[in-house]
């Protein structure tokens, strides 16, 4: 079972690494710096609740907000093993951190399906 | 990476010094690996702020007005620049190994590094500019 897992979860560690270096700097500039700091007008609630309207941006965010947490839980289950040596830990890391990037993307699909 | 080797009850203990749990600060190298692995953890944490912007967008302009107002407060500032700087490691060492994880070949002859690595940094201008440009438009 785990063996079979392996390749599709480092699949969704390099994607999930690749859209978090593209994209999370804009977004955690803007939106947690450029914005509330005023060094940029902020969009209005009306004007990103449109945005969120249209289906495109809706698959657009569920992408950018899951793939990333699928690499941190891929990534931070090796920190663990490697840097605190919790070797014996194996299986309770591993569930719980693919079990939060799981919950993580069903309440982002739950959201983004409200939005609409 | 995950070779846990188990031994059987009759197999003889291999012989393992421990290692401190601190190895990593003993060479800037190791501690760079160590921090380039971290910002794992504020890339989840990013991915976290953004759910939660979006479900106060669900719940309403006050719930909203609400969140907006909260990331000014120094706490959230004070997170999200060392998120920043964090995510920002993570973008520069990520296109830096791109090389390395993927050889590109052109007419059987390998590209340099330095264009694969340095074509990711032109993407990257320009996806950040059309992001910016769309949230920022008015």
């Amino acid at each position: 079972m785990t063996e079979r897992l392996t390749p599709f979860l480092w699949i969704l560690f390099s994607l999930g690494g690749t859209i978090a270096a593209f994209l999370f700097p804009v977004h955690l500039f803007l939106g947690g710096l450029a914005f509330p700091l005023g060094w940029l007008d902020a969009p209005s609630y009306e004007a990103l609740r449109g945005l969120v309207q249209h289906p495109v941006v809706r698959l657009y965010l569920f992408v950018v907000i899951s793939l990333p947490l699928f690499h941190w839980a891929h990534r931070f289950r090796y920190t663990l093993y490697d840097g605190l040596q919790l070797y014996h830990l194996t299986v309770l890391i591993a569930v719980l951190c693919y079990g939060a990037a799981l919950v993580g993307t069903a309440v982002a699909a739950y959201t983004l399906w409200n939005l609409a | 990476m995950s070779d846990l080797s188990r031994h059987t009850r009759y197999h003889p203990r291999w012989y393992r010094r421990r290692m401190s749990v601190w190895w990593w600060l003993k060479n800037p190298a190791y501690s760079k690996f160590v921090l380039r692995e971290l910002t794992s953890v504020f890339v989840a944490l990013f991915a976290i702020l953004f759910l939660w912007q979006l479900r106060a967008l669900v719940h309403g302009p006050d719930a909203y007005a609400q969140f907006t107002a909260r990331l000014k407060a120094p706490l959230f500032l004070t997170i999200d620049t060392v998120a920043f700087l964090f995510v920002l490691f993570h973008t520069i060492t990520w296109f830096n190994l791109t090389p390395t994880a993927m050889v590109v070949r052109v007419r059987g002859k390998r590209v340099p590094d330095k264009i694969v690595a340095g074509s990711n940094y032109i993407v990257w201008v320009l996806l950040s500019g059309i992001v910016a440009w769309i949230l920022t438009r008015g």
